[in-house]
Formats: C-alpha cells, sequence, structure tokens
C-alpha cells in the first residue's frame, strides 16, 4: 500500500543520491584537513537514505490529511504567500499586506467584512508599529510613487 | 563566594533601566505569547528574533528580553489550558488536566493563582540552580576536545530526536535533513560551494532564522486554514480573584518535588519542558493515590505541572549556555539568536563575556518576580487577550514573520524559502516528523562537520579517536541509550504527542 510516509522516504531517498553525486565531485582532504568537504556530507546523506528506508519498511499509520477542499486552500494560501514574498519590494508594505492579511484571515473564518477589516487594520497597524515604533525601513507604497 | 560577586555583576548589568524595560516588556509579550493558543515558546521567540536584531539591540540586551519572553510563554501558558481547556502552548498541556475542571468548579481564578504561583516557584528555583550548576559545567566543558563536541552533538541529536517523535526513524530522518540543508552554501575550511545547485541566492547557506520561523510560525496559519479556526472553544468566566493562602501552602512539597524534578528534565538534552511537566503530573498523581482526585480540579494538579515545566525551561538554558547544545525546541532558538549575535556559547562564554552570562541569569530572576507581578494581580489583562480572534491572529504572526526575515535580509528569496519551510513544517507536523531536530541539524551542523574534520586532522585520519577519551565514550554511550531507550518506555509512558516547545 502507497502511504505518505513511503513516499517521503523515496523523495528523500533521491536527494540523498543526488548530495552523494554532488558530493563525490568535491576535491578529496589534504593533510590540514584530512576529510576535506565531501567526507561529512555524504555521512548525512547515508544516513537520510537509511531513516528514510525505516520509513519505506515500516511506515506508520496514514496521516490524518484534511479533505480536499481544505488542500486546496491551504495550497490557494501557500500561493498568496508567495505572491505577498514577491510583491513586498516593488509594491510598497501597504497594499499587498492589505490583500494577504484580508485572504488568509478570510481563509479562516469566511465572513468578508472583518475580513477586508482585518487585512486594512493590520497593514496599517503594522505598519505604524514597525516603522514608527521599532524604527524599521519599510516602504509604505511603490517606490515609483514615492519618487 | 564566587557566585556571589558574579551574581553582584549580573545585579550591575541587569539593573540599567534599559535591561529592566526590556525584561518587563519580554514578560508581557511572553506572556501573551503564551496564553494565546497557537503561539508557543519556540515560534513566539522565532518571530521576535529578527525583529530584536533591526532594533540593533546588543547581545545582553537582545538575550534578556527573549528569555524573558521565554520565561514569560512558560508562564501564559497555563491561562488557556484553564480557562479554555486548550493549552497556550505544548508544555501547557498537562495543566488543562486538573486546571480545566478547576476553573468548571467555578474556581478559575484559585486555579490561575496556585498555577502562577507553582510557576513562580518553579522558575525561581531552577533560575538559582542554573547559577550554581552552569559555572560548574562550564569548567567540565574545558576538558572537551572536537571528538568530545562531536559526541556531544550526537548525544543532542540522539536524546532529543528520541523523545520528539513515536517513530525513531522519523526523527533521526529529521536531524539528517537539517544537517543536509546546513550543508548547503559555501565550505568555509575549503571554500568550495556545495548543494547550491548553481542558485546564487544559496551561496551563503540558508540563514536558521528562516527555517525557524517557517518551521514555528509560518506553518502553524496553515493549521488553522485547516481546522478553519475551530477549537477556540467557549471559555469558562473568570470571577473576582482571590489568593487562596492555605491551599498554596498545602501544596508546598508538590511544588518544591516538581520543581526539582522539572530542572534535571529540563537540564538533560532533548527532554524539555514539556516532559517536565508531564512527569511532575505523573508523579505526584501517583504520590497522591486514588484519594488525591487528580483530573477533578485539585490545586496539586494545577501546581505540579507548572512548576515542572517552569523549572525544565531554567534547566534547558543549562546545556545551551555551557555547551551550546540546546536542550529544548526553544532553547535551540535561543542558541540561534546568540549564533546571530556572534557569541559562541560554552565553557568560554563564562570566561569571556561574564557580563552576558550573568547579567541574563540576574535577569531572569528580576523576570520571575516581574511575570508573578503579572501573572496573580493582573491576570486578567491577559485573560482579555485572549479573546483575540485566530482569524487576526494568524494572519498578523504571518504578516509579521514576512516583515521579521524581510527586514533582516531585504531579499525576495528568503521570503520565499520561508514559505517553503512553512510548507514543510506543516506536512512533518502532520506525518508526526518532529520539526525541532530538523532546527538542531541547521543550527549545529556547520559546529559538528568542524569538528568531525578537526578531530580527523588531529587523529590524521584515524576514526578511532573518536572514541579515544572517557568523556567521549560516555557521550556516545549515553547518546545510544537515549536514542534506543524510549522504543522500550513508550510502553508505559505514553508521551503527549508532538513535543514542540
Amino acid at each position: 500500500m502507497i502511504r505518505s510516509d513511503r513516499i517521503l522516504g523515496v523523495v528523500v531517498v533521491i536527494v540523498a543520491l543526488v548530495f552523494i553525486t554532488s558530493a563525490y565531485n568535491l576535491p578529496a582532504g589534504n593533510l590540514f584537513d584530512k576529510l576535506g568537504p565531501k567526507a561529512f556530507p555524504i555521512i548525512v546523506a547515508i544516513g537520510m537514505i537509511v531513516s528514510a528506508a525505516g520509513l519505506i519498511l515500516r511506515p506508520d499509520p496514514e496521516a490524518d490529511w484534511p479533505e480536499m477542499p481544505s488542500l486546496l486552500s491551504i495550497g490557494f494560501a501557500t500561493l498568496v504567500l508567495i505572491g505577498y514574498a514577491y510583491s513586498l519590494k516593488p509594491l510598497g508594505f501597504l497594499a499587498p499586506t492589505a490583500i494577504a492579511a484580508a485572504i488568509l484571515s478570510y481563509q479562516i473564518s469566511p465572513r468578508p467584512v472583518p475580513a477586508v477589516l482585518t487585512g486594512i487594520g493590520l497593514s496599517v497597524g503594522l505598519f505604524v508599529i514597525f516603522k514608527y515604533a521599532l524604527g524599521l525601513g519599510l516602504f509604505a507604497l511603490p517606490r515609483s510613487l514615492m519618487g | 563566594m564566587d557566585i556571589l560577586s558574579n551574581l553582584a555583576l549580573g545585579f550591575e548589568v541587569a539593573l540599567s533601566p534599559m535591561t529592566l524595560f526590556l525584561a518587563v516588556i519580554g514578560c508581557f509579550l511572553g506572556t501573551i505569547i503564551g496564553a494565546l493558543p497557537g503561539l508557543g515558546p519556540s515560534n513566539g521567540v522565532a518571530i521576535l528574533i529578527p525583529i530584536t536584531f533591526t532594533m540593533g539591540l546588543d547581545a545582553t540586551a537582545a538575550l534578556v528580553l527573549l528569555t524573558s519572553v521565554y520565561y514569560g510563554a512558560m508562564y501564559g501558558g497555563r491561562i488557556s489550558s484553564i480557562l479554555l481547556n486548550i493549552p497556550g502552548d505544548e508544555p501547557a498541556m498537562m495543566t488543562t488536566l486538573d486546571g480545566y475542571p478547576m476553573a468548571k468548579n467555578g474556581r478559575a481564578g484559585d486555579a490561575l493563582v496556585i498555577s502562577g504561583v507553582a510557576s513562580f516557584v518553579g522558575a525561581l528555583l531552577a533560575t538559582i540552580a542554573l547559577a550554581l550548576v552552569a559555572p560548574f559545567l562550564a569548567r567540565i566543558a574545558y576538558k572537551f576536545g572536537p571528538a568530545e563536541y562531536f559526541a556531544l552533538y550526537a548525544l543532542a541529536f540522539a536524546t532529543l530526536g528520541g523523545m520528539a517523535s513515536n517513530n525513531q526513524a522519523k526523527s533521526a530522518l529529521a536531524s539528517f535533513i537539517g544537517l543536509g540543508i546546513a550543508l548547503i552554501g559555501i565550505d568555509n575550511n575549503s571554500g568550495f560551494t556545495r548543494f547550491t545547485g548553481g542558485n546564487l541566492h544559496l551561496a551563503d547557506g540558508i540563514d536558521f532564522l528562516v527555517a525557524i520561523v517557517g518551521l514555528f510560525a509560518v506553518s502553524e496559519v496553515f493549521f488553522f486554514i485547516e481546522s478553519h479556526g475551530k477549537g477556540s472553544a467557549v471559555g469558562v468566566v473568570l470571577g473576582k480573584v482571590t489568593v487562596p493562602w492555605r491551599e498554596i501552602w498545602s501544596t508546598r512539597w508538590t511544588m518544591l518535588r516538581s520543581s526539582a524534578v522539572g530542572f534535571v528534565a529540563g537540564v538533560l538534552p532533548g527532554a524539555g519542558a514539556s516532559l517536565g511537566s508531564f512527569m511532575t503530573y505523573m508523579m505526584e498523581k501517583s504520590i497522591a493515590g486514588k484519594k488525591g482526585g487528580f483530573g477533578t480540579g485539585v490545586a496539586k494538579g494545577v501546581a505540579a505541572p507548572e512548576a515542572g515545566n517552569n523549572a525544565a525551561a531554567g534547566g534547558a538554558l543549562v546545556p545551551m549556555l555551557t555547551l551550546g547544545v540546546p536542550g529544548s525546541g526553544t532553547t535551540a532558538v535561543l542558541l540561534a539568536v546568540l549564533m546571530t549575535l556572534n557569541i559562541t556559547p560554552g565553557p568560554t562564554l563564562f570566561a569571556d563575556r561574564p557580563e552576558v552570562v550573568w547579567g541574563l541569569i540576574a535577569a531572569l530572576l528580576i523576570a520571575n518576580f516581574v511575570l508573578l507581578a503579572m501573572n496573580v494581580p493582573m491576570v486578567k489583562v491577559f485573560v482579555r487577550i485572549l479573546q483575540v480572534p485566530p482569524e487576526i491572529l494568524l494572519p498578523g504572526v504571518t504578516m509579521i514573520s514576512f516583515v521579521g526575515i524581510y527586514s533582516l535580509s531585504g531579499s525576495y528569496f528568503d521570503l520565499l524559502l520561508m514559505v517553503g519551510f512553512g510548507v514543510m513544517g506543516y506536512i512533518f507536523r502532520k506525518m508526526d516528523i518532529p520539526t525541532v531536530p530538523v532546527i538542531l541539524g541547521i543550527l549545529l551542523g556547520y559546529q559538528m562537520e568542524n569538528n568531525l574534520r578537526h578531530a580527523m586532522t588531529l587523529s590524521g585520519g584515524e576514526w578511532t579517536y573518536l572514541l579515544s577519551s572517557p568523556i567521549s565514550i560516555g557521550l556516545w554511550v549515553a547518546a545510544a541509550l537515549g536514542f534506543i531507550a524510549p522504543m522500550f518506555l513508550r510502553r508505559y509512558l505514553r508521551k503527549p504527542q508532538m513535543v514542540t516547545d
């Protein structure tokens, strides 16, 4: 039976093999650094393979994954956060923060008006705290508008 | 006496107005962080770290602030355990067993006061024990060479990993993944870039703060999206708060015993505060016997776990300060703070930077009294803060995490990594793979490799050198026992799920 433990185990084994191949291209040690840069990564990769083998051979009972709609909304939240990460610099703090916070708030409790208010409140409130109380160098608006 | 002059030095540092102010702020924030379900000591400290750095605090000040938060969170965790039957953080789980029934019987105020006093006793005794034990351990640590340190790191992984999951393979996997992540970037010894896949952003390696905030704070929002914030149950109403002196006095032995056991549990690498509260509750339950009425809302059932987990919190600082090996998730986060401040914990810290160590200890002693004042007379303030709904709290935490990490490096790439770690944290916690060993691996990977390479260079490539001293043999034996023993003890000791403190 395919369980998520087994899937993760296989993924880890593949990553570990990539690690080992990549480590083999590193130079061997010398007199002043007996092991050199390649030995420890190989030890770690072997450790990864051994423990991943444990997961593949004796997986735990399947984890309690959420239903499809919840999975989709977690995936969507991830996309929102990725978008937020990209937009924070070019678009300034206020607008992206308000939008991202409102979406997350709506996802936790689906009531549109409080969610929008949460987004705006958090964005303005955090900006004031970070900028004026803690003195972080944030830009409120896109830099092109600020001149 | 040595310790008195050291403490005098410490109080000189700690009694400066700025340090006192930070201790009070830290205690206040910490109690809130501990009380709010979904925010525990490790993720609370994690999101505050980047902000602390951008404020430009010096080492002592930053450490005082963050350890006050840590102590505060241990106090605060009990508030939601008692009022909502939801542990505010992992170590406060055992407090729900008697705290909530007590609150349902209309004695919420008594439960809060008794547990507050128990927290104070546990934390105070542990801080004093820390001041006594730490210098002693630091002297032993002078005997440690690279082989011993390598063994010590292995011990930390083994015991932390052994305790942290119900499946040893998963703990080991988490440790190795952490170590693997630590290897990414330029190798400082040889100057070769490793495992970056040609990505320039990765050349400097992955900042452990990014990983910590992602794994601990960002992953939390996914859990709340999954549950739609349900589980934030309706709480019990808190009436007038009075101090039940006689009942507090009746728990005096419970508090003392639990403080001692909790402290020892905290010092052991990997055991941490959750285990401390678990062990003390179980111990007191069996001492009281059937007539003790544990589980129905008795004072001792509230006092034991709170004294235990607060004492463990102090105990966990001992290995972190003297050996640079954290005893729990939150001390791992605090270790990250030290490393970012360019302070190497370990025996030399006590000799070279006594003002940091003793200033910290003195500040913790002061913080305890501040916390007692906040958590007994002012407890109602925090009860009000508990009513912040998750749909405001969690987006807020996420945004603070983003700003914190962004202000450290100003790079969108670190933010993407942080989101990645958030997803990883969610998946791992779902699969019962502990995330604390991952953090430990990222934190200690560099040191571990360095010590191994030093040891090998010293010995001319002779692997038996790793086992050449009694100390290192003892550490390896302890590591093996620490990793294997939980497998057998598990039959008798059902560990509370997911130790994340």
